[in-house]
């Protein structure tokens, strides 16, 4: 092996990456086999237990940027990294199962696009659609930029290399039928995730001397680190709470605020209840009752997530001479982008330093899978809404599906080239998260204020709607560009949740006053839409007051929601 | 999801879904897993100072195995029946495509 990699991979960590894309492809060729098999197929995906789902709506979501942004946020400051999972997730997904999922169910949405259009018309459909393209484009360059990152620590290529073959790779991928098996691939990489970031946690911790070993050596670290390194104190990255490292508030009350309203609220909010990736899993379920378990199942495993992410960002901080540097404000050589070592490669480079060759390659087939199965959903989300919601309704209609899926495949080859530039605007953040957040503000929070005030008001306008996004939107990158340039200062994620809460806030008050002077949909068309026009006995499960209480969705929610809870006071 | 569906299919009896369970295939790529990284652990180059002294591959592998055994057996005790009938969803009429009007294939 050349030394000038960054990880040495053997034949061993090679065999074990080559066995896990076997199990991917050889799920893609059985499911095109034969007809009657891929029924078979489907359906077993169906009527699985709520567990799996649960699992598969999670896994959709523990994907490459999660992974690999977690640890990079843990490594920089510490335990505040917690909240994304137990503010910006958990409550949101307890929220989703509990309140939104019934009326999802009901309504039968099955894509915000779809909503928007059968709730506001065309015109809100249409920035929508193109919003929802652009933001797919964006996320697929983050996967895509991470992705070269492994190829270029594996192999030492130069990173525009590395994005070309990544490219390439994903697109055959999808090509190759990949994503017909997605909820298997989910369920799959899930444990091969999890089957390697244990060991890692594990051993890391043992190399640190344990949990006291990690704390002492992240108080000492950050006690002798350079003032101008702008460290957080080491009290501050071993407690969640105020959370001022991850906010960038000064004021501890600013702080929680920040973090309740921007992450907690607007920003996991929109992500979790306008997410049909996510929400699609759950759809698939047989029943009320198991589609509103699924989030709340979920929700379980997310809790304990940040365990395997946030605490080896923690260990390789104070364990990997590189990360030592760059934490104490050194710029040490190497790192995944060719161009200096970031937070982004703590994962990969505590990898190097403790897992023997063997749970090295698990830990790269896992990486792997979640980068490729991130970007190739991000691909086929931007596919569909391309061919058939801009392409087919605004610019060609009425021409044979074999017209729409040439167009398809052609946008599929178009957006992997896009991404390979996309992914140079990730590769310019030092911290990925900094830049998702960014991203969410832009285009999921707007889209969030839209959702819910258009589903519970139903005086809401069509030309609301479309006021309503795109100013949300322009308000968001406002923010940011104001950010940028310095007129608002706030480290850490602190502009972006002011970007989100900001969109939020314009998006609410524009559709009102808009729409008190605009002419609303008659309340005939919004049946099924908005939450007042649409008949409760649509909205409940008759079945699920006979199961044992284990089995019911609020007793299930209210335990989750009583044990994320203790996990704050906890840490 | 998949353009290989049929509508002719939703006829076929109710069987079991066998090799299509999940829970076959976590057992067996977890099983597999675990079987390479034991004999990894047994054989291979123990590096103790990576792992500070624990023989990680060895320790993950009979894990791995564990849950595989577990995976598969609990997919032998409880299979999961195929129903022989099931609503599809239904086309959109709001949505454009993609339609399913094809001609039954055979």
């Amino acid at each position: 092996m050349s030394s000038d990699t960054l990880i040495d991979a053997s034949w061993l960590d090679y065999l074990l990456v080559a066995i896990y894309f076997g199990f991917v492809l050889g799920i893609g060729v059985m499911a095109r086999r034969s007809v009657s098999d891929s029924i078979d197929f489907f359906l077993s995906g169906r009527s699985l237990p709520a567990w799996v789902t649960g699992l598969a709506f999670i896994s959709a979501n523990l994907g490459a940027v999660e992974i690999m942004g977690m640890s990079a946020n843990g490594a920089e400051i510490g335990l505040p990294t917690v909240h994304y999972f137990w503010v910006g997730a958990v409550p949101a997904m307890l929220f989703l199962g509990v309140v939104m999922m019934p009326f999802y169910y009901g309504s039968k949405v099955r894509s915000v696009p779809e909503f928007m259009f059968r709730r506001f018309g065309t015109g809100a459909h249409l920035v929508n659609a193109i919003s929802f393209a652009v933001a797919q484009l964006l996320i697929a360059g983050i996967n895509l930029a991470l992705l070269a990152g492994i190829v270029h620590a594996l192999l030492g290529w130069p990173i525009w290399i590395a994005l070309v073959v990544a490219g390439a790779v994903v697109l055959s991928y999808i090509t190759l039928g990949g994503l017909s098996a997605a909820i298997y691939n989910e369920v799959l990489q899930f444990f091969v995730i999890v089957a390697s970031l244990l060991p890692l946690t594990l051993i890391g911790l043992h190399r640190v001397g344990g949990w006291d070993g990690l704390t002492d050596k992240v108080d000492a670290a950050a006690a002798n680190a350079p003032a101008d390194a702008a460290v957080a104190p080491g009290s501050q990255q071993l407690e969640s709470w105020p959370g001022q490292a991850l906010s960038g508030f000064d004021s501890p009350l600013l702080s929680v605020i920040g973090i309740v309203f921007g992450l907690g609220f607007v920003l996991s909010f929109g992500y979790w209840t306008t997410n049909f990736v996510e929400v699609q899993r759950a759809m698939a379920s047989d029943s009320i009752s198991a589609a509103r378990k699924t989030p709340i199942i979920g929700a379980f495993p997310k809790m304990f997530v940040p365990f395997i992410v946030i605490v080896p960002g923690m260990v390789s901080a104070v364990l990997v001479q590189e990360m030592i540097d760059l934490k104490s404000g050194g710029s040490p050589e190497g790192g995944a982008s060719g161009e200096g070592v970031a937070y982004n490669d703590a994962l990969l480079l505590l990898m190097r330093d403790v897992l023997p060759n063997g749970l090295l390659g698990l830990a790269i087939a896992g990486l792997l899978a979640a980068f490729m199965a991130g970007m190739a959903a991000n691909i086929s989300a931007f596919n569909t809404v391309f061919s058939y919601d801009l392409w087919q309704r605004y610019i060609r209609k009425d021409h044979s599906d074999d017209y729409y899926l040439r167009i398809g495949r052609l946008a599929t080859v178009g957006a992997t080239v896009i991404a390979i530039f996309t992914a140079q605007i990730a590769l310019g953040y030092d911290n990925i998260m900094n830049y998702l957040q960014t991203l969410f503000g832009f285009f999921n929070a707007p889209l969030f204020a839209t959702f819910i005030l258009g589903m519970f008001w139903k005086r809401m306008t069509p030309t609301a709607g479309w006021v309503g996004l795109v100013f949300g939107t322009l308000s968001a990158i406002a923010v940011d560009r104001l950010a940028a340039a310095g007129v608002i200062d706030l480290p850490g994620q602190g502009a972006a949740f002011l970007a989100a809460s900001t969109a939020f806030v314009v998006d609410i008050v524009l559709s009102v006053i808009v729409s008190l002077v605009t002419k609303p949909k008659p309340a005939s068309e919004l049946r099924g839409l908005v939450y007042s026009e649409t008949p409760r006995e649509d909205l409940v499960d008759p079945d699920e007051a006979a199961m044992p209480w284990w089995r019911r969705t609020i007793p299930l929610a209210s335990i989750a929601l009583a044990m994320v809870i203790v996990l704050n006071f906890a840490f | 999801m998949s353009d290989t569906t049929d509508t002719n299919a939703t006829t076929a009896t109710p069987h079991k879904a066998g090799l299509f369970d999940v829970r076959n295939i976590i057992g067996a790529l977890m099983a597999v897993y675990g079987v390479i990284l034991t004999l990894a652990g047994l054989l291979g180059e123990h590096e103790p100072e990576k792992t500070g002294g624990v023989n990680a591959n060895l320790w993950t592998g009979l894990a791995l195995l564990v849950v595989g055994a577990f995976f598969i057996g609990w997919a032998r005790l409880r299979p999961i029946v195929v129903p022989s009938d099931f609503d599809r969803p239904d086309d959109d009429p709001t949505r454009p495509a993609p339609q399913r009007k094809r001609p039954p294939a055979h």
